[in-house]
């Protein structure tokens, strides 16, 4: 089993607003392996940008606060570090790609100048024409046509996948070892989408960079990923290789993820969301987050009152469920497992 | 599932849990299990509350609004009830007491102008002149500007850009020196003829501002299913656009009030507005300029008007707020 | 870019014929330009009916103005009705001495305002931040007369108790004095102060507001994941883009400048644009008042154009074909 590149334990990270205290991630812990692509699933709110931007350093610090965790980064402690040296590393080793392409630039400055701007702040000494040609490079890798015109266009002259790309490739101007993509396609038209995430399969191709995906789009992880962790409430609820998490969910959220999905080869009548809202994260329903809506809970005491821990589940090593009773789940296939012969068990 | 439900239904969702239970197979009696959970119940329904509480519970959470109408409700109080609260009348002269500096005695709390008036008086006075005249040009100025400001938005074509040119004229000029023109023209010395000269100007602004809404709702999607069902127009224009606008125009016309309200002392303080014996804020302080040693005679009403000004300021940003939920606070 | 240059020119022409034409008709209907002549009991009805005559009093109003504009143009803005004096020597000189004390004004409360701006919103909700915010409401609400009146009224009174002379509280001269001396700057010292103060809080309330705008973007987010330090962050950043706006209100607000130069001229006594104004209008001297709007209304009109050209320089998004 090799290094992790990036080792989170016991992640806590917090709000202060009007209402009260956000608990936006609550203790989360993770590791990310060289070369792998690791997914992130949940729906909005359930603390998954923020995981990676405090990481980053990237969460204002009134009103957003670590409060406690690690995070070693080839060994070196980002959370602990000073701001100047964590800078050193954002843009260079760890690099992040964000949501919306339409003002993730800067309007007033040229594209090439922006894209210039990663390399020339983390190698300074690198003179300004070898600056162009690797952008120029970087721009052609990515997929833009015309990368020497387009070096000294302004944003608003790119189309948005082409903004998305040219963002993607500023991430990647220094090698990053980890490349963090938070919803990177999910701004974008569904056939621009398709094109952006091949531009990123290329781009892990190349670098053989770590990456960590954002998303709640499991069509994207399904293509993508080799692992997964399921986030919700700001806390990890399930994780495990890509496989064992489509075909074998075990934690009731996972399970009702994929239950939602309309599966395209086989008649279904009605689609099947899971009912109820979000949780708060300033109220947090007692007990574990996800009883509410929970169809496995059915009012009993243990899920209202106890918080559950993360435990291994039968899915191979690297399977967790935060469930209480993950094991009733056991034997029980979601849609997308693999057919079972006629005759089979349960 | 054999039939279909609206997703609201908290009996809906029990029923939808119950399906999904009953996906397990092994045989689970949910009846059994206390599904029927009022936690349930209280965590998935919204409160839906009407957008004007909304409103009103952010306005009364603006700290510096909350200031600034108490000082308001103070200020504008005294000038409403001159009548009861000043201890002289404004025109009472008394020649042996000329000049006198603020005192307790005989209640000449600001002292006494230069013919002996008491100048308590004469201050709360000229607030109930700048209440009137301020008043009355946020009114008429609202009703012309809201008027232009609807036709002109909602019909558009060459109705818009006449109308649009004519306030476009008027914002070319220097606004104080075309007020002066007009007042020196036409309205010295009467208060109302002043306060209509300030209201012709004035509802410019707000023209504009309604008709950038009236301009961007017309094209929503709810005035067209108006427009299929038969809604005539002006059924469309008060029922549907006008109650959206009603946020900006009540800021702006509270701002109108404020900027009256100066203008006026200002044209006052030129000598080209309200003239005495009516006390105006503006004249009084003007009076002032002749006294440099009686500093209470320009201090006071001043300080009066500096007061009113920025409590309005501060009304208007906390309606702003309150209203207009979309705009990031920058909290100032 | 010429083109919109061009064609903003020309399309001010037509605006500035129709706003000139109303004003004129309105004053002329409004007021009698012989009015002051009429109560002198040293003229005749004669001598009356030939100034009637010669100034074209006798005719109707669009042939009156186009005899006004006739007159502009071929004899650099007539003459006064009131002083016979031609009136362009007037206005050129007040003009003059009012652009010295705006301007400086002006630049001065844009250098400190900015500055101020951009300190407030990188230190938001600091002491710094609030106690400038509190000034600039203070600022923004203070009526520029009553400022000017205080100002004048305090070194009038550090004058009479301690005999010494900061500044002048009135003119714009002592005797002997030239345009670019010490002396003048003692002059016009509190004008510009007052001038000064009020801008300042418009220019720092307006520059936090948009520097915070900005700095929450999504763009300066990228500038920081690219892991550029803050001071760079914020210089070429936010701070370009924070500027923009800016640019507008500054041309927006010089109508409100020539306000406060015809209230502080007024308080102050100065020989300026402001004072020569209302003088003009308390006589009611229609032509001087007539080239006065002409005049400021062709300068603001060519601000506004200024502000136009300025903010497609500054945003490459806007493009003028």
């Amino acid at each position: 089993m090799p290094e992790p590149l990036l080792s989170i334990r016991n992640l806590v990270v917090e709000f202060r607003t009007e209402d009260g205290i956000v608990h936006a991630v609550d203790d989360i812990s993770y590791d990310v392996f060289p070369g792998e692509t690791l997914g992130i699933v949940g729906e909005s709110g359930s603390g998954k940008s923020v995981s990676t931007m405090s990481i980053l350093g990237l969460i204002p610090q009134p009103p957003g606060r670590i409060a406690s965790g690690t995070a070693l980064f080839k060994g070196k402690d980002l959370i602990k570090m000073k701001k100047r040296e964590l800078r050193r590393f954002r843009g260079d080793e760890l690099a992040m790609v964000f949501q919306d392409p339409m003002t993730s630039l800067n309007p007033v400055l040229k594209v090439g100048y922006q894209l210039g701007e990663a390399i020339k702040t983390h190698y300074p000494k690198v003179p300004d024409d070898e600056v162009e040609k690797r952008v120029v490079e970087l721009l052609r890798m990515v997929g833009v046509p015309n990368p020497d015109q387009r070096y000294n266009q302004y944003p608003h002259e790119f189309s948005g996948g082409m903004r998305q790309r040219a963002m993607i490739a500023m991430s990647i101007a220094n090698s990053p070892s980890l490349l963090i993509a938070d919803e990177p396609t999910t701004a974008l038209d569904v056939t621009i989408q398709a094109q952006v995430l091949e531009v990123l399969k290329t781009v892990q191709a190349e670098t053989e960079a770590a990456t960590i995906l954002i998303t709640h789009d499991l069509g994207i992880v399904a293509e993508l990923c080799d692992r997964v962790l399921v986030m919700y409430g700001g806390k990890i609820v399930e994780h495990g290789d890509v496989h064992t998490i489509f075909q074998n969910p075990r934690h009731p959220y996972t399970i009702g993820l994929m239950d939602s999905l309309p599966k395209l080869t086989e008649d279904e009548e009605w689609l099947r969301p899971i009912p109820g809202q979000p949780p708060s994260l300033i109220n947090r329903p007692s007990g574990c987050a996800f009883h509410p809506r929970c169809f496995l809970a059915q009012g009993r005491v243990r899920c209202r009152e106890e918080v559950p821990a993360l435990r291994a589940a039968d899915g191979g090593t690297d399977h967790g469920s935060a469930c209480h009773f993950a094991e009733e789940l056991i034997g029980r296939h979601s849609k997308f497992a693999e057919p079972v012969p006629a005759g089979g068990g349960s | 599932m054999t039939e279909p439900t609206t997703p609201d239904t908290p009996l809906h969702l029990q029923k939808h849990l119950i399906d999904q239970a009953s996906t397990l197979g092994d045989g689970f009696d949910p009846a059994l299990s206390g599904l029927v959970d009022p936690t349930v119940d209280a965590g998935l329904e919204l409160q839906a509350r009407s957008q004007w509480s909304y409103a009103r519970s952010r306005f009364l959470r603006h700290r510096l609004a909350m200031i600034g109408l108490v000082v308001l409700v103070i200020i504008f109080g005294a000038g409403i009830f001159a009548n009861l609260i000043a201890p002289y009348s404004f025109e009472e002269i008394d020649l042996t007491n000329v000049l006198q500096a603020p005192t307790t005695t005989a209640h000449h709390f600001f002292g006494t102008d230069e013919i002996g008036r008491d100048y308590l008086s004469r201050v709360i006075y000229g607030i109930r002149t700048s209440l009137e005249v301020g008043v009355f040009v946020g009114f008429a100025s609202t009703l012309i500007g809201v008027f232009v400001g609807s036709i002109s938005g909602y019909y558009g074509g060459w109705i818009d850009n006449i109308l649009m040119r004519i306030t476009d004229l008027v914002l070319t000029l220097p606004a104080l020196a075309i007020l002066l023109t007009a007042a020196a023209l036409l309205g010295q010395g009467s208060q109302w003829r002043v306060s209509i000269i300030l209201a012709l100007f004035y509802w410019t602004t707000l023209a504009r501002i309604v008709r950038g809404v009236f301009l961007s709702l017309r094209e929503k999607e709810y005035v067209e299913a108006a427009k299929a069902a038969g809604s005539g127009d002006l059924r469309i224009m008060f029922r549907h656009i006008l109650p959206n606008t009603l946020g900006p125009i009540v800021v702006s016309a509270s701002l109108t009030v404020g900027a009256a309200i100066i203008l006026e002392a200002v044209l006052s303080f030129l000598g080209f507005g309200i003239k005495p014996p009516i006390p105006s804020l503006g004249s009084l302080i003007a009076s002032g300029q002749q006294f440099p040693q009686k500093w209470w005679i320009t201090v006071f009403p001043g300080l009066v008007l500096l007061s009113i000004v920025m409590a309005i300021n501060f009304v208007g940003d906390g309606l702003r707020d309150a209203l207009d939920p979309q705009q990031r606070r920058v909290r100032a | 870019m010429l083109t919109y240059i061009t064609r903003r020119a020309l399309y001010s022409i037509p605006v500035l014929i129709i706003s000139t034409f109303l004003i004129f008709s309105f004053v002329s209907l409004a007021g009698d330009p012989t009015a002051n002549i009429r109560q002198n009991p040293q003229f005749s009805v004669i001598t009356y009916r030939n100034l009637q005559h010669r100034y074209h009093l006798d005719r109707s109003i669009p042939v009156r103005y186009g005899y006004w504009v006739q007159d502009v143009v071929t004899h650099k803005l007539g003459t006064s009705l009131v002083t016979s004096q031609p009136i362009w020597p007037d206005i050129k000189r007040t003009v003059g001495h009012t652009a010295q004390f705006i301007i400086l004004a002006e630049v001065l409360a844009m250098i400190l305002g900015i500055t101020v701006g951009i300190f407030s919103a990188i230190r938001q909700y600091s002491v710094f931040d609030y106690t400038f915010t509190s000034l600039s409401f203070l600022g923004y609400a203070m009526p520029t007369f009553w400022l000017a009146l205080l100002l004048q009224i305090l070194f009038v009174n550090i004058y009479l108790k301690w005999n010494v002379r900061i500044f002048y509280t009135s003119g714009l001269n002592n005797p002997g004095h030239g345009t670019w001396s010490w002396d003048r700057l003692q002059h016009i010292g509190l004008p510009v102060i007052t001038l000064t103060v009020i801008s300042f809080a418009l220019y720092s309330r307006y520059m936090r507001a948009s520097m915070l705008d900005v700095i929450n973007t999504d763009y300066v987010r990228t500038a920081r994941a690219k892991g550029l330090p803050e001071t760079k962050v914020i210089m070429r950043h936010v701070f370009r883009n924070a500027l923009i706006p800016i640019a507008t209100i500054a041309a927006l607000n010089f109508g409100s400048l020539i306000g406060g130069a015809i209230i502080t001229e007024s308080i102050f006594g100065l020989d300026g644009m402001g004072y020569y104004f209302i003088q003009k209008l308390g006589q009611l001297d229609i032509y001087a008042v007539m080239a006065w709007l002409l005049v400021t209304s062709v300068v603001i009109i060519l601000f506004n154009l200024l502000a136009d050209i300025l903010y497609g320089y500054l945003d490459p998004r806007i493009r003028y074909d």
